[in-house]
């Protein structure tokens, strides 16, 4: 299995090579081109990887990635009903305050809170994390070249380094990071998330679900957003056509 | 004004009484019900109605914004986000306006290189194209700011390149760019003026609009064929041309629709996902897609001319003067006929200037490595030379086919199809 992999990963580098010039924006292959669930014109998110990913990003990613833009109420866009969600909040604790004494104290989540950061300010995520704050993923889908494949990729990608590749210090290699040194340590190991619903949690069904999760983060509105256009475009062309019908009409009368 | 059009005819005594002290409704009649528009008007004659209801649509998707937005450094991210969130419809106000910029540059362009083809820069509408370069003028400030006000990264970064460039402006270059800025770099009161001035210039552009009709409605409007028009091929604007516009409105927002609703960040840029950080540069600065062409001509100078003016300062004049030499094209272009169907040489090179700039464009896209800059700068120097030395020529030069009498009977003498775009 392992000289399967170096082998591939020897041709993928072959091939990167020749495709360099090409890519000017790095040295990183482009990212594997997989097929998503909310892709296309009718896509819709599937609600059970939508919450099997968000399992995958509070026990894996919460730790030091925030997810700032969401509160606890939007969870009930995964399936959950508003018990469930209440439950989830109740699992955070959040600062509240000043109180009538003037004092700041903790209390459980409720589903009007936003989730809380993992740190309580940039320069402590930084110190925390060598010296650059790990990203917030509200809105990492839209925030990269390629979105949900990039993510995905990079969550797949991390792999030995080939020889004669420096890694430096506090840093891995990940085949598709621009620069292939990324300082987030491989996040994903297979069975490292006990699923709710009994799915095999392999490496590539993790990232894939915390991937249509994070998409869903960053684009709640979508499934909303495409059957409105659907509504919106079959008027148009309803309209369009009438129209024509009636120009040609009204323009008989001059040729 | 279109002083043959007939005044309308009030049936009602309360609009009768109005219009006798505040003649609105006939000067709306005469302006938009009755004018008297050339018979032989094809589909690119569109866009001028096209490109006005576009501006009505960012202002109105605008207006509604702003209600939600904060135009404040630590706030103008997450309002954005709150705006796509929860606000009610607030995902398809946002994309409608972001994208409904791109359609309105497309519209304009498209406008323009019509105007173009066609002539209609030409005599007696030289002024009607200048307040058409203007308004060109005044979209592109106003699409800069918007830009501006997400505070993503791009939006940041923009800024900071575009503003630097009144750098290169001897002298007082330097001083101009903090005035520009309220400090000395960009951060909130370089948003804050911006929002005011985002907020402020379509209203202008409205005006200058209504200068440009006004003046469209001297004359009234060119043809494909290019040459007056007789009264008697002359159809009221109403029904003919409103029922063609909005045939063509509803194709529109068919396209519109497309990117709003199922691709409405291809024309963005990711970058601007990731709020501004004036302590990380991106790797590639690159402007709206709409600016790209103007970007390459911007980087295609990239030495000193004559010794005299320094590489950046040439780079900015000859962006401004990509713009400029549009402003002066009625004199530039030497030629007395309009259409470039009756031009056999005019015709193919207004081709090869819409694909040098789609060149441009290209170029602009990409960061300047290899090829590039060559291409660009060869491109660059086509475009003026298209204008300054080509179009002066070329009138004297080319020999036009000979014009028909009048669009109703253009296959008489000239042996042209003038009719085969209807």
């Amino acid at each position: 299995m392992r000289k399967i992999t170096h082998r591939l990963a020897a041709l993928a580098l072959l091939l990167g090579a020749a495709a360099g010039p090409a890519m000017a924006a790095g040295d990183a292959p482009a990212p594997i081109d997989k097929s998503w669930p909310h892709e296309g014109m009718f896509g819709t998110y599937d609600r059970a990887a939508l919450q099997r990913g968000f399992q995958v990003y509070q026990s894996v990613c919460q730790g030091c990635h925030g997810l700032d833009y969401i509160a606890f109420r939007n969870l009930e866009a995964l399936g959950y009903d508003a018990e469930e969600v209440k439950a989830i909040a109740a699992q955070y604790t959040v600062v509240d305050g000043p109180d009538d004494q003037g004092e700041m104290f903790e209390r459980p989540g409720r589903p009007s809170d936003r989730k809380p950061a993992p740190y309580p300010n940039d320069a402590a995520a930084a110190a925390a994390n060598g010296g650059k704050a790990p990203p917030d993923l509200s809105l990492i889908t839209k925030a990269r070249v390629s979105g949900e494949d990039y993510v995905y990729s990079l969550l797949v990608g991390y792999e030995e380094a080939p020889a004669g590749f420096e890694v430096s210090e506090g840093g891995y290699y990940n085949k598709y990071f621009p620069g292939h040194v990324i300082a987030m340590p491989p996040p994903l190991y297979p069975e490292g998330v006990t699923y709710d619903d009994g799915t095999t949690a392999s490496v590539e069904q993790m990232a894939a679900d915390v991937t249509q999760f994070l998409a869903w983060a960053a684009e709640p509105k979508l499934e909303a957003r495409k059957q409105t256009g659907l509504k919106v475009m079959l008027f148009l062309i309803v309209a369009a056509g009438l129209l024509y019908a009636y120009k040609r009409r009204i323009w008989s009368r001059i040729h | 004004m279109a002083s043959d059009a007939p005044a309308p005819v009030l049936k009602s005594g309360v609009l009768r009484w109005i219009d006798d002290r505040l003649p609105i409704v006939s000067w709306g009649y005469k302006e938009f019900v009755a004018y008297p528009a050339p018979k032989n008007l094809n589909y690119f004659w569109n866009f001028g109605s096209l490109a006005g209801i576009c501006l009505l649509l960012q202002i109105m998707t605008g207006i509604v914004l702003a209600m939600h937005y904060t135009p404040h450094t630590s706030m103008a991210f997450e309002s954005v986000e709150h705006i796509m969130r929860d606000v009610n419809f607030g995902w398809l106000l946002r994309y409608a306006h972001a994208n409904g910029a791109s359609m309105f540059f497309i519209v304009v362009y498209i406008h323009i290189f019509r105007g173009l083809y066609y002539g209609s820069y030409k005599a007696p509408r030289e002024l009607l194209w200048m307040l058409g370069v203007v308004i060109l003028l005044l979209m592109m400030a106003t699409a800069f700011m918007g830009y501006v006000l997400p505070w993503g990264q791009m939006s940041f970064w923009g800024a900071t390149v575009i503003t630097n460039l009144f750098s290169a402006i001897p002298l007082v270059g330097e001083s101009i760019v903090t005035w520009l800025w309220g400090g000395f770099a960009v951060d909130n009161p370089t948003l804050n003026r911006f929002f005011s001035l985002h907020y402020l210039m379509p209203f202008v552009i409205v005006a200058v609009v209504f200068l440009h009709i006004l003046a469209l409605h001297q004359f009234g409007s060119n043809n494909p064929v290019g040459i007056e028009v007789s009264k008697k091929d002359k159809i009221p604007f109403h029904p003919y041309y409103t029922v063609k516009d909005l045939f063509g409105l509803m194709v529109f927002l068919l396209v519109f629709g497309g990117f709003v609703f199922y691709a409405p960040n291809m024309l963005g840029h990711p970058d601007n996902y990731i709020p501004a950080d004036p302590l990380v540069t991106p790797p590639h600065i690159v402007p709206e897609w709409y600016f790209l062409p103007f970007y390459a001509i911007l980087r295609s100078i990239t030495f000193d001319i004559f010794w005299i003016i320094p590489a950046k300062l040439g780079g900015v004049l000859a962006m401004f003067g990509a713009i400029a030499v549009l402003f002066v094209l009625p004199w530039l272009d030497t030629s007395k006929v309009r259409s470039a169907r009756f031009r056999p040489v005019y015709k193919w090179l207004f081709w090869l200037l819409v694909i040098d700039s789609f060149i441009l464009g290209y170029v602009g896209s990409q960061p300047p490595e290899g090829l590039l800059p060559t291409i660009g700068l060869i491109a660059t120097i086509y475009y003026f030379a298209h204008f300054l030395v080509i179009l002066p020529l070329l009138g004297k030069l080319e020999r036009p086919l000979p014009l028909p009498e009048s669009i109703g009977s253009p296959v008489l003498r000239g042996g042209m199809t003038a009719q085969a775009a209807e």
